[in-house]
């Protein structure tokens, strides 16, 4: 589990987080929805530490992370995957190699070891055929899967996607939505997928933070996102005349 | 006041840069990495400067000198100008373009992909990752380029000389040898260790801090030649005139 409390965070005079409180559970897939600009994406890397919150706590199962010294978020941090928007695959490296990357770095394994747990993280997105190629020669969708591989490589206890869905075709999003899904539940990981695709939210979400303005307005499940209540997130959710229908129908 | 900001960033980054590697494995294939790619790979750019600036040079002093000047001053002049001046400061210059130029493009292209932000995730630390092999490299390397061009630059000097009818081989040969002070090459490759750190962790700072997309990756590496150059330029004068007084 992963809390915020009374997260604050200013760039100069742009105030862009204020007051952000949330709780991300374990074995679930957590989204945090909001417009371009709402945020989220600060909040997340706030949250995993590229940027430092100038108030509040991050708090990971009972440890604060805000507080902690940088060789004791060390140890947090190798519990951490990400999947990054444009999936952030080292160039250099074949597909194996980089999902290889981790685990030669954090762990005593060796490198027959190493070549097993990737190909076995590489079968688990079923790219087993594609470990020799290069990030550059991959698809969209094989690099985000890639990016899933190399983010499950040391058995994560966190697991976050920015934008996990953005630059793909609706059945390969769907894919790697599931894919998402059904990681966080198989290893019981605690995920927070920032999104604002509303397919994705509502094939794959399990709760949804929505972040307006730099605070969490509204949070709940997607059954109540559809009822609505808050003006914002109403704007938000039914800004599609797609998203209106399906309300009507519920 | 924004130098200063600069100064500071720069400093912290290299503070960061200079921790122990998570795992020396690693850093020392990293290492091997960075000696052939701004080592081996520039061989053949330092051979090919050096060898036509040891030659010009040659037939510049010919031209110059006359009459009363005696001919081996041909040599003495190639083999000055070689280890004194050229090989330890325009090397370390046409390096800062060619070595500077690839590595603020490549760790900048890390920065705007987020492929930095991935190695602080998992944990790693991105600067001694990414630049402590790179200094170490160019700090190592540097030096035996500059040694490769002396030697080269001369050596081709007294080619010419010989081939055109310049100057006969013995006078060349002697003049490569009158007044020769060990304490110059000392000076020289001293230069040199200094400008190997200055150009590649300065073009590292560049890369590192890079923001935006493609355009601004162009644009820091761009920075990065031009300071690594100032940098070298003025170092090139303080340490000059610190070690000949």
């Amino acid at each position: 589990m992963i809390e915020l409390q009374h997260l604050e965070k200013s760039f100069g005079d742009h105030h862009v987080l204020k007051d952000v409180s949330a709780t991300f559970e374990r074995g679930k897939v957590n989204f945090v929805i909001g417009r371009s600009g709402s945020g989220k994406s600060v909040m997340t890397k706030c949250t995993v530490g590229l940027f430092e919150p100038d108030q509040g706590r991050v708090i990971y199962d009972g440890r604060d992370f805000t507080s902690m010294s940088p060789k004791e978020r060390k140890v947090i941090r190798q519990e951490i995957g990400m999947l990054f928007q444009g999936s952030a695959l080292f160039d250099s490296m074949t597909v194996q190699e980089n999902v290889e990357f981790p685990l030669r770095m954090f762990s005593d394994m060796s490198e027959a070891e190493r070549r097993d747990r990737a190909a076995a993280c590489l079968e688990r997105v079923e790219l087993d055929d594609a470990s020799k190629r290069f990030p550059a020669e991959c698809s969209g969708g094989m690099q985000k899967r890639v990016g899933i591989a190399r983010a499950i490589a040391m058995n994560p206890k966190y697991l976050f996607c920015d934008e996990p869905n953005s630059g793909l075709d609706p059945q390969t999003a769907i894919v790697i939505d599931n894919l998402i899904s059904d990681i966080t539940k198989e290893y019981q990981i605690t995920t927070v997928v920032v999104s604002h695709d509303m397919n994705s939210v509502m094939e794959a979400s399990d709760t949804i933070h929505f972040v307006h303005q730099g605070s969490i307005c509204w949070h709940g499940s997607r059954e109540g996102l559809l009822q609505g209540g808050v003006k914002e997130l109403e704007d938000f959710v039914f800004a599609s005349d797609l998203m209106r229908k399906i309300r009507k129908t519920v | 006041m924004r130098w200063m900001y600069h100064i500071g960033r720069y400093m912290r980054l290299l503070a960061k840069s200079f921790r122990k590697p998570e795992k020396f494995s690693t850093f020392k294939d990293l290492l091997v990495t960075e000696l052939e790619s701004i080592g081996l790979q520039s061989v053949g750019i330092v051979a090919l400067l050096s060898i036509f600036m040891g030659a010009v040079i040659c037939l510049q002093t010919a031209h110059q000198i006359g009459g009363w000047i005696p001919i081996y001053t041909i040599g003495f002049t190639v083999r000055q100008t070689m280890i004194l001046e050229f090989s330890p400061t325009l090397i370390p210059v046409i390096l800062a373009g060619k070595v500077g130029s690839n590595i603020a493009s490549q760790i900048g292209t890390m920065r705007v992909t987020e492929q930095i932000d991935a190695l602080d995730i998992m944990g790693v630390n991105s600067a001694g990752y990414l630049i402590l092999p790179k200094v170490i490299a160019g700090v190592f390397i540097v030096p035996f380029l500059v040694v490769l061009s002396m030697v080269l630059g001369v050596g081709a000097g007294a080619w010419i000389a010989v081939t055109t009818g310049i100057s006969p081989l013995a006078d060349f040969e002697y003049g490569m040898q009158v007044d020769f002070r060990v304490f110059d090459v000392v000076y020289a490759l001293t230069k040199t260790v200094v400008f190997g750190f200055i150009l590649t962790s300065v073009s590292a700072y560049h890369g590192y801090f890079a923001e935006g997309g493609a355009l601004e990756v162009g644009k820091s590496s761009t920075k990065a030649v031009v300071w690594s150059v100032v940098i070298i330029m003025v170092s090139n004068l303080v340490l000059t005139q610190m070690l000949l007084n």
